[in-house]
């Protein structure tokens, strides 16, 4: 049954696999972003309280939800890597983490961009507030520890286990520091039930939400070939990789 | 002690007390790294009330998130001690290349750390609650959070330790990586005593931590021993 996916565990096939896929995420991004921003940024309608400060939500909403998406694809990699020993999903994971790092760092800017006008404060201890910081500290533990090996195969299999321990951490987290405080306004949009923000403004919403996932797929893409080269360079499929690309170069 | 037998049939008991008692035997021959954390833990419970003033008032009522900050700093102070010595003398390999369970050998090592430091903390904690004014009803409620919390930090402490234990300077990484995960009791812990301290029953954030408690003692060790083999490599 899972015969198809053995070829991937090859690094050369596995670099191939994700440069064929990226021109299309990239692509994808592009298009979706272009449109969906535009949209949202000029003709989506203004919120009818909160004016027209309410389309940093445009923004705001994709990097948070991905921040999260992200850890979980994370630990997920980790788990394939503790369970089944494959080096290259602890390269996905360490391409993942960086991302992960930023998306949680702009969902907080954004937030507090967004809070000022809104709440009157840069910054609140509210609930999501502090879990998506707390978020944020996780992720740069994973990448501490990341660099603290010399050895990337070693690094891999520590920082796995921190990403898992993390992970049974994280709702933990969230409920705790909910249940500790909670301001920020409920969750507008849920998958299933009916949600509770108009179509004139969901749909925009969905265009941005896919071209942000689209963007942080091209990008992992790009780190995870990269990650995969560093990895392997002294196999000889990087080294006839690299003469094949210094000497396209020269013949230019 | 027993005298030390070439064969491995050694009930789990009796692996788990003999690396119990061995490594206590081993604290009480350093005393130091017994008594300075907790010093460690005096000294910033008494820095303060010279940082914020005097007032009884201001004191009673950040005094629960004053000791439990104190506690989680002094027990990631003292936390190096876990696995290092044992790391760099080759002790730490050799259990783990025993016969014996890893749960058991690590169960053993967290529940001496916790005995030598945890335990301590729990002792000194009232007299510190005094000098902070800590509302006579929330005393109870110190007590029994830090008997339940104190545990649930050196077994989760034992998961960054054992990450870090091969790494030269692991000191500030451990850091950033424990303390983010000592969230969660820190929260319920102080709200628990809050609570105490209006009068009103605190049995649900009690029970919270009982449960963050046997989750950590079931599932950290698991972490810890594979940690433990990804450090000694």
């Amino acid at each position: 049954m899972w015969k198809w996916l053995h070829p991937y565990a090859n690094p050369e096939v596995s670099y191939h696999f994700a440069g064929r896929m990226l021109p299309w995420f990239t692509a994808l991004a592009a298009l979706l972003l272009s449109i969906g921003l535009v949209w949202a940024l000029a003709f989506a309608p203004a919120d009818y309280q909160q004016g027209d400060s309410f389309r940093i939500f445009y923004l705001h909403v994709p990097a948070a939800s991905l921040s999260m998406g992200i850890y979980l694809g994370m630990a997920i990699a980790a788990f394939t890597s503790i369970v089944w020993q494959l080096k290259l999903a602890d390269a996905s994971a360490a391409a993942m983490a960086p991302v992960g790092a930023v998306f949680t760092t702009i969902a907080l800017i954004t937030g507090a961009a967004w809070g000022k006008p809104m709440w009157g404060t840069w910054w609140i201890w509210d609930a999501r507030l502090t879990s998506e910081l707390i978020l944020l500290f996780l992720y740069l533990g994973v990448m501490a520890l990341h660099n603290a090996f010399e050895d990337k195969h070693l690094a891999g299999k520590a920082a796995g286990i921190l990403t898992l321990v993390g992970v049974i951490n994280v709702p933990i987290i969230k409920y705790s520091v909910e249940w500790w405080n909670t301001l920020h306004q409920g969750s507008t949009i849920s998958k299933m039930g009916k949600p509770s923000i108009s179509t004139d403004m969901l749909w925009p919403f969905l265009f941005c939400f896919l071209g942000f996932v689209m963007l942080v797929a091209a990008i992992i893409c790009i780190r995870f070939r990269s990650e995969v080269l560093a990895r392997n360079s002294i196999r000889p499929w990087v080294q006839v990789l690299v003469a094949t690309q210094v000497a396209s170069k020269e013949n230019k | 002690m027993n005298k030390p037998k070439p064969q491995t049939n050694l009930s789990y008991r009796m692996v788990f007390s003999l690396i119990l008692m061995r490594d206590l035997t081993i604290a009480l021959r350093h005393k130091d790294d017994i008594i300075n954390p907790l010093l460690f833990f005096v000294i910033v419970v008494t820095l303060f009330p010279l940082g914020i003033g005097p007032e009884s008032q201001t004191l009673s009522r950040i005094a629960p998130g004053i000791i439990w900050v104190a506690a989680l700093l002094s027990t990631l102070l003292s936390l190096d001690r876990l696995f290092k010595s044992d790391h760099s003398d080759g002790s730490l390999e050799q259990m783990l290349l025993s016969p014996h369970p890893v749960f058991i050998l690590v169960l053993a090592k967290i529940i001496a750390h916790w005995l030598l430091t945890g335990l301590p903390l729990i002792l000194i904690a009232p007299l510190l609650a005094v000098l902070l004014h800590l509302n006579e009803q929330s005393y109870g409620a110190l007590m029994l959070t830090l008997l339940l919390g104190t545990p649930v930090l050196s077994l989760l402490g034992a998961i960054g330790v054992a990450l870090t234990v091969g790494i030269k300077k692991g000191g500030v990484l451990l850091s950033l990586l424990v303390l983010p995960l000592y969230i969660p009791v820190l929260i319920f812990a102080t709200s628990a005593i809050d609570t105490a301290a209006l009068g009103l029953p605190y049995n649900g954030q009690l029970a919270i931590i009982a449960a963050l408690f046997f989750g950590s003692l079931t599932l950290a060790p698991f972490a810890v021993g594979a940690a433990l083999k990804v450090s000694t490599n």
